[in-house]
C-alpha cells in the first residue's frame, strides 16, 4: 500500500491589520483616557482591540460610555470564545455620535468564569449575557437574572463550548 | 408611570396572561408573559429559545462554503440579506475583492428582498391589528418578488446563492426586461399598499401612540434598523459604514419621530419606496462581467478576528468570526438584530393596554430564527 505524504501543516497567515482614521484617532484618544488602568491597546482587522483584566472591566465600560470623547452609547454584542484554557468575552462597541468603534476583551477560566456585569453601564448587555452564561457558563456577576435564555430549564452542560459533543449526545 | 386603579386597602389580584409560544400573532415561536392590573400591562416577560438549533455551534463544524446554506435558515424571510452578513465577513477577513457586476447583483437582490420583507410585514401587521386585506396585497407584491428569485437562484426561498467571493451563477437573459416589470408594479405596489392602510383612521387609532420608545432607551437597548429609526435617530448601516457599493448610490433614510407603532410601520413603508431608488440606480450602472473572484475552491482565511456589520431588513446584523487559518471557523456568532430588538420590547409594552400587545409585538418586526438561531 502506497504510503500518501503527510498533508503539510501550514502556517497560516495572520489577517493584516487596516485601521482606518477613525480607528487610528480612537487609539490614541483611549491611550490618554484610559491612563491609570492597566490595558493593553491593539488592533485586529479594522478595530481598536483593548485587552484587559475582569476586574478592571466595569471602570473601563463606564469611561468608555461616559467619556464625551468616547461616547460608545451603543453596546453591539457580547459575545463569548472558547480558547479552551480560557473564556474570552469580547465586548463590541460603537459610539452613533462619534462613528468609531471598539472591541473590548477580557479573559477568565473555565474553572472560575467570573465576571462583571455591564448591564448597568448598556442595557442591550442583558440578553447577551443571559446567552453567554446558558452557552458558555461564564457567571456574569451582578446580572438581575440570569435565568435560561436558548436553552431550557434544567438543561445541563454548556453547548457552546468546545469540550461539548458534537455528534454523540443523547438529549433524551 | 400611571396610577394603580387598585382601590386603597384592596388587594387585587395579579392577573398573568401567557401569549404562545404557539400563538399565531407570535410570527413563530415566541412566548410572552404578561401580568396585568385590569387592562393595564404592569409586567412583561418574554421568553424565546423555542426555535433554537445551535447554529453557531453548528457553524464550527461545517466549512466556510457550507455555513452560507445555515445563514439562509437564520433570517428565513431575508434570506438574501443574511446570507451577505456573511459573504462579507469572510471577504473582509481575506481582504478579498469582488468583481463588480457581483457586487451590483447583491445590492440589487438585496434590496429587492428588503422589500419582500417588508411587503410580509406590511401585510401580517394588518392582521395584528385586526386588518384582513393588507395581507392580500403584501403577500402580491412578495409573490412577485419570489417569482423573480425563482428564476435567478433557483429556490424561493433557501437561495444559498452568494458565494465567498461572489455570486453563484449570472443572472438570466430576461433579467432586464423583467426588471423593468418588476420596478413599475412595485412602485405601484407600494402606493396601493399606502393608501390602503396608512391614513385609515382605526388604523391610526391602533397604532398612534402606542408602544413608544424614545432614542436614548432605543439605542441603550440595542434597538436598531427601522425600529431605531422610527424613534428618529438616522442610523444606518448602508450610510454610516458603507459595505458593498453602498457609497454609490444616492438614497434617503427615512426616520420618525415619535418612536410609536405607526412610526415603526411607515418607515418601512418610505424604506420600500428608498430600495427601489437604489435597485433602479444599481440597474442603470450595472454592467457585464465576471461575477466571481480568483478564490480557491476551499476557503481558508487567514488568522485573525473580523466583526462585520450590515444593514438587514431588522437591522444592524453582525457577524463575529474567529478563524483559526484552518477550513472552518473557530468560532462564529451571529449578532441577530431582532434578539437585540426584542429587549426593547420590555420597555416598550410598559403601561399599554393589554389588547395592544399585539399590535407593539408585530411593529418590530422579529424572525424568530435568528433571535432564536
Amino acid at each position: 500500500m502506497v504510503q500518501r505524504p503527510k498533508k503539510r501543516e501550514s502556517a497560516a497567515p495572520q489577517a493584516p491589520v487596516a485601521l482606518d482614521d477613525r480607528g487610528l484617532a480612537l487609539s490614541t484618544l483611549l491611550g490618554s483616557a484610559l491612563d491609570d488602568v492597566d490595558v493593553q491597546i491593539d488592533a485586529a482587522v479594522d478595530e481598536v482591540v483593548v485587552v484587559l483584566s475582569p476586574d478592571d472591566l466595569l471602570a473601563v465600560c463606564r469611561i468608555a460610555r461616559e467619556s464625551d470623547d468616547l461616547d460608545f452609547n451603543y453596546l453591539r454584542c457580547v459575545s463569548v470564545v472558547d480558547y479552551e484554557e480560557r473564556l474570552e468575552v469580547n465586548y463590541h462597541l460603537f459610539s452613533l455620535a462619534k462613528r468609531h468603534k471598539m472591541v473590548i476583551k477580557t479573559s477568565v477560566s473555565p474553572e472560575a468564569p467570573n465576571v462583571p456585569t455591564v448591564t448597568g453601564v448598556w442595557r442591550a448587555a442583558d440578553w447577551f449575557e443571559r446567552e453567554g452564561h446558558d452557552l458558555f457558563g461564564v457567571v456574569f456577576i451582578g446580572h438581575p437574572d440570569l435565568a435560561p435564555l436558548l436553552l431550557y430549564e434544567g438543561f445541563e452542560g454548556f453547548p457552546g463550548r468546545k469540550s461539548f459533543p458534537f455528534h454523540d449526545y443523547d438529549e433524551w | 408611570m400611571i396610577e394603580s386603579t387598585k382601590e386603597p386597602g384592596l388587594d387585587s389580584l395579579d392577573l398573568m396572561i401567557n401569549m404562545g409560544p404557539q400563538h399565531p400573532s407570535t410570527h413563530g415561536v415566541f412566548r410572552l408573559v404578561i401580568g396585568v392590573d385590569g387592562e393595564r400591562i404592569v409586567r412583561a416577560e418574554p421568553h424565546i429559545g423555542y426555535l433554537h438549533r445551535g447554529s453557531e455551534k453548528l457553524c464550527e463544524a461545517e466549512d466556510y462554503a457550507q455555513i452560507v446554506t445555515l445563514f439562509d435558515r437564520m433570517d428565513y424571510i431575508a434570506n438574501l440579506n443574511s446570507e451577505l452578513g456573511y459573504a462579507l465577513a469572510v471577504e473582509k477577513l481575506m481582504a478579498l475583492e469582488i468583481p463588480e457586476r457581483a457586487e451590483y447583483i447583491r445590492v440589487i437582490l438585496c434590496e429587492l428582498n428588503r422589500i419582500a420583507s417588508h411587503m410580509l410585514f406590511y401585510g401580517v401587521y394588518g392582521l395584528d391589528v385586526g386588518a384582513m386585506t393588507p395581507v392580500l396585497y403584501g403577500f402580491r407584491e412578495r409573490e412577485r418578488i419570489q417569482a423573480l428569485f425563482e428564476s435567478v437562484t433557483g429556490a424561493r426561498m433557501m437561495h444559498n446563492y452568494i458565494r465567498i467571493g461572489g455570486v453563484k451563477e449570472d443572472l438570466p437573459d430576461d433579467f432586464d426586461a423583467r426588471m423593468k416589470a418588476l420596478v413599475s408594479q412595485l412602485e405601484l405596489g407600494i402606493e396601493e399598499c399606502d393608501r390602503l392602510l396608512t391614513d385609515n383612521e382605526m388604523f391610526l387609532a391602533r397604532t398612534k401612540g402606542i408602544g413608544s420608545i424614545g432614542p436614548t432607551d432605543a439605542i441603550d437597548f440595542g434597538v436598531t434598523g427601522p425600529s431605531l429609526r422610527a424613534s428618529g435617530v438616522a442610523e444606518d448601516v448602508r450610510i454610516s459604514e458603507p459595505y458593498g457599493l453602498y457609497d454609490r448610490f444616492d438614497f434617503g433614510i427615512p426616520v420618525g419621530t415619535n418612536g410609536d407603532c405607526w412610526d415603526r410601520y411607515y418607515v418601512r413603508v418610505e424604506e420600500m419606496r428608498q430600495s427601489l431608488v437604489i435597485i433602479e440606480q444599481a440597474m442603470a450602472q450595472m454592467e457585464p462581467g465576471p461575477i466571481m473572484a480568483k478564490v480557491r475552491r476551499i476557503t481558508r482565511p487567514p488568522k485573525g478576528e473580523v466583526y462585520m456589520r450590515t444593514e438587514s431588513p431588522r437591522g444592524d446584523l453582525g457577524v463575529f468570526i474567529v478563524s483559526d487559518g484552518s477550513d472552518r471557523p473557530y468560532r462564529l456568532k451571529v449578532r441577530a438584530p431582532s434578539f437585540a430588538n426584542l429587549q426593547g420590547l420590555k420597555h416598550m409594552l410598559r403601561d399599554a393596554y393589554v389588547a395592544d400587545a399585539v399590535v407593539i409585538l408585530g411593529s418590530i418586526d422579529i424572525v424568530l430564527g435568528e433571535v432564536d438561531r
